[in-house]
């Protein structure tokens, strides 16, 4: 073996230290990924970047995925850590086309967590099994020290079934896909902001987080050509639409007055001085379909409960690939960049 | 969203930027001040909506892009000490000092805190008296009187725990110090609408007056930003230098006198250092020698710290508008959003981070 070999693969990244946006969903996220995970584990399934990685066994396909879950407070309007740890495992199958069906469930529990907030969670936990359809069949549970956890921190992985004939995945992208979302945008963000912030608002706003699942079964059933899935969890739309965008190696363009946000979020962000496209969102997915099944999956998604307030907001180009564009209200464009780490409120 | 909606509507910017075509028989290059409109410039694409030879030079009113290297290593210092509650507004967490930033001592153990008010940081003093919390005043006009309000409540409550890093900055001394470049390509300016909230504007009259430029006073909506332009677009054409007030809705000309009080109470003005500009007389604000108790620098002696800008970065010139991003050597291989050397490419509205996000388009 040459020197050379033996020296570490592992480049030195600018940071001597991790830092939080390296969870934050955005550039240096992805640098992380680029740097460190992607050369000490390459392989096929995860070079394809998906949200859930799709594997052959036997004749069948499965999907399988894992998440973890560290959300202050654990409790907030509209859900709670529990209801996202199931939630945001099953969506992250949905991506990939899949039938959620089992879930394993690591608890790491801070010493001190109230038992009855243990309670509360782990029957949110089983209600969102119940209605996903899933089963939470294996887990595992550490107690770290007071002081050494969040209370507590939630992994869950899971798998589903691929039917035959379906491929969703980004590199599946083509230039004149139209680029859809489930909903409107923000919710989730805004919702724990306003617990963690004590920031009170006229028209209190609740998290979206809910399944995806029933609502990508519907668009499959429905027979609609989706290319590819992405749940718009941290980062928002403007960071999933990055990921895509640089991964299938197309251009993204998106209308702004298109772009749906319920005007309680709106007047949130305008205080804050956030932009929802950045906001993370737990129940909102964003579908990249073939041109001419474009208001068929509008309707479609707009006749499930999880998707009623779907509707079109860009396409795919040839042109700038890698690069999202958005087409302003007035008419202007500007980029819509994938950001450092999470967003933060600005002085002016 | 009403009272909002109103100042973004499409029909009437259309209409703006026709009147702004049919107006504009030669180039113009118009600088806005604020950060914050240079945001909406930014946001609602307006450059696109404007004839090809008015070109607008983003100013250096982004209060974080301007903190000199110097301020940001005396935080990183203060914040680091083991004592200290470290709160600051969230944007300066990414300022690069000398070697780190806000984000790196935070992961470094250090307790450092966004906050959305420096009154929060006053009650978090009064909260945690074994702690001594810091607050990072930063930004122009408009913020100085809450941060003022902030050391003169600590004062009523004889809090000892409580104190303040200062880097306040002003308004007119800048534009000044612009105009006194001879070589400056600015032909006139859009006020910040905020900082005039507070100062008024009789302070721009002898500006308008000595370089012959003519100042409006405007708002933050795309509405308000187009019709600013107008304003100073109508006025170049006829040769005119005057000073306007666009955003009539927030601006009299006496300003808010109260909050002036208060201001003058607990702040007085020094010279300041600017991040790329170099030190400019009389364009800040420290804390009044009565209020000396409150001063970070003295109370962690962190005064002779002092660092010198990045010699490559060349971002005086880009903010005067005399040299464009990719006339730097740094630009794109030394200098990056991810690791910025200097102001125009640390904030993302900057001229040099718009260049790079383009370039790469």
């Amino acid at each position: 073996m040459s020197l050379d070999a033996m020296s570490c693969p592992l480049p030195l990244s600018e940071h001597a230290s991790v830092q939080l946006a390296h969870g934050g969903g955005g550039r240096l996220m992805r640098r992380l990924i680029e740097d460190i995970f992607l050369p000490a584990f390459s392989n096929p399934g995860l070079a394809e970047r998906h949200d859930a990685t799709v594997l052959p066994i036997g004749p069948e396909r499965i999907a399988f995925t894992t998440d973890s879950y560290v959300v202050s407070p654990l409790f907030f309007p509209g859900g709670d850590i529990g209801k996202l740890a199931v939630y945001g495992t099953v969506n992250d199958l949905a991506m990939a086309g899949a039938r959620p069906a089992y879930l394993s469930c690591g608890f790491i529990l801070e010493e001190g967590l109230p038992m009855t907030d243990l309670e509360r969670i782990v029957a949110s936990m089983r209600q969102a099994a119940a209605e996903t359809g899933v089963q939470l069949v294996t887990g595992d549970t550490k107690v770290v020290d007071r002081g050494k956890g969040d209370g507590i921190f939630i992994n869950t992985a899971g798998i589903g079934r691929v039917e035959p004939g379906v491929d969703i995945r980004p590199s599946r992208v083509r230039p004149g896909d139209a680029v859809l979302v489930s909903g409107d945008l923000g919710r989730h963000g805004v919702a724990i902001l306003s617990v963690r912030e004590g920031l009170s608002f006229e028209t209190p706003i609740a998290s979206d987080c809910g399944s995806l699942a029933g609502l990508v079964a519907t668009l499959l059933e429905a027979g609609v050509e989706i290319h590819c899935l992405r749940d718009l969890t941290r980062g928002g739309l403007a960071s999933a639409l990055n990921e895509v965008a640089m991964d299938a190696r197309v251009g993204i363009e998106v209308q702004q007055v298109q772009i749906p946000v319920h005007e309680a979020v709106a007047g949130a962000c305008e205080l804050l001085g956030l932009d929802p496209c950045y906001v993370a969102n737990e129940g909102r997915l964003v579908a990249f379909v073939a041109p001419h099944h474009a208001e068929l999956a509008v309707s479609v998604m707009r006749g499930h409960p999880q998707g009623e307030g779907a509707t079109a907001i860009g396409t795919v180009t040839a042109t700038d690939p890698g690069v999202v564009t958005n087409q302003t209200w007035l008419g202007g464009k500007r980029l819509m960049d994938l950001l450092s780490g999470e967003q933060l409120p600005r002085i002016c | 969203m009403r009272f909002v909606d109103e100042y973004r509507d499409q029909a009437s910017a259309a209409a703006y930027a026709g009147a702004i075509k049919d107006l504009v028989t030669r180039p113009w290059a118009v600088m806005e001040i604020c950060g914050g409109q240079t945001h909406a410039i930014v946001r609602y694409g307006l450059q696109d909506l404007l004839p090809e030879g008015v070109e607008l030079i983003h100013g250096p009113g982004c209060p974080v892009c301007v903190t000199p290297v110097e301020i940001l290593d005396r935080a990183l210092a203060v914040a680091a000490r083991p004592e200290v509650t470290f709160c600051s507004f969230g944007d300066m967490l990414r300022v690069p000092g000398t070697r780190k930033d806000l984000f790196t001592v935070k992961s470094e153990g250090a307790d450092v805190r966004i906050v959305y008010s420096p009154m929060d940081a006053v009650e978090l003093a009064r909260q945690s008296p074994e702690r001594e919390v810091v607050f990072f005043a930063v930004g122009f006009e408009t913020t100085a009187p809450a941060n003022a309000m902030a050391v003169f409540r600590a004062h009523q409550l004889g809090l000892s725990n409580f104190s303040m890093l200062v880097s306040h900055v002003l308004v007119p001394p800048a534009i000044e110090a612009l105009l006194s470049d001879p070589e400056t390509r600015v032909n006139g300016f859009l006020a910040a609408g905020h900082v005039c909230t507070v100062m008024g504007t009789s302070e721009y009259g002898p500006l308008a007056e000595r370089f012959k430029v003519p100042i409006v006073v405007t708002g933050f909506e795309p509405l308000d930003i187009l019709q600013g332009l107008h304003m100073v677009l109508k006025q170049l054409e006829e040769g005119r230098h005057e000073v306007e007030n666009q955003y009539l809705r927030s601006v009299r000309s006496e300003g808010n006198p109260p909050a002036q009080r208060m201001v003058s109470e607990v702040f007085s003005v020094v010279p300041r250092q600017w991040r790329g500009l170099g030190e400019i007389p009389a364009s800040g604000l420290g804390l009044a020698p009565a209020y000396a108790a409150y001063d970070a620098v003295l109370k962690f002696d962190v005064g002779a710290i002092s660092a010198a800008e990045s010699p490559d970065c060349i971002s005086g010139e880009i903010l005067k508008g005399l040299k464009k991003p990719r006339d730097c050597a740094a630009f794109g291989t030394r200098c990056t959003p991810d690791a910025p050397l200097g102001a125009p490419m640390v904030s993302s509205e900057g001229a040099c981070a718009a260049y790079y996000r383009y370039r790469r388009a």
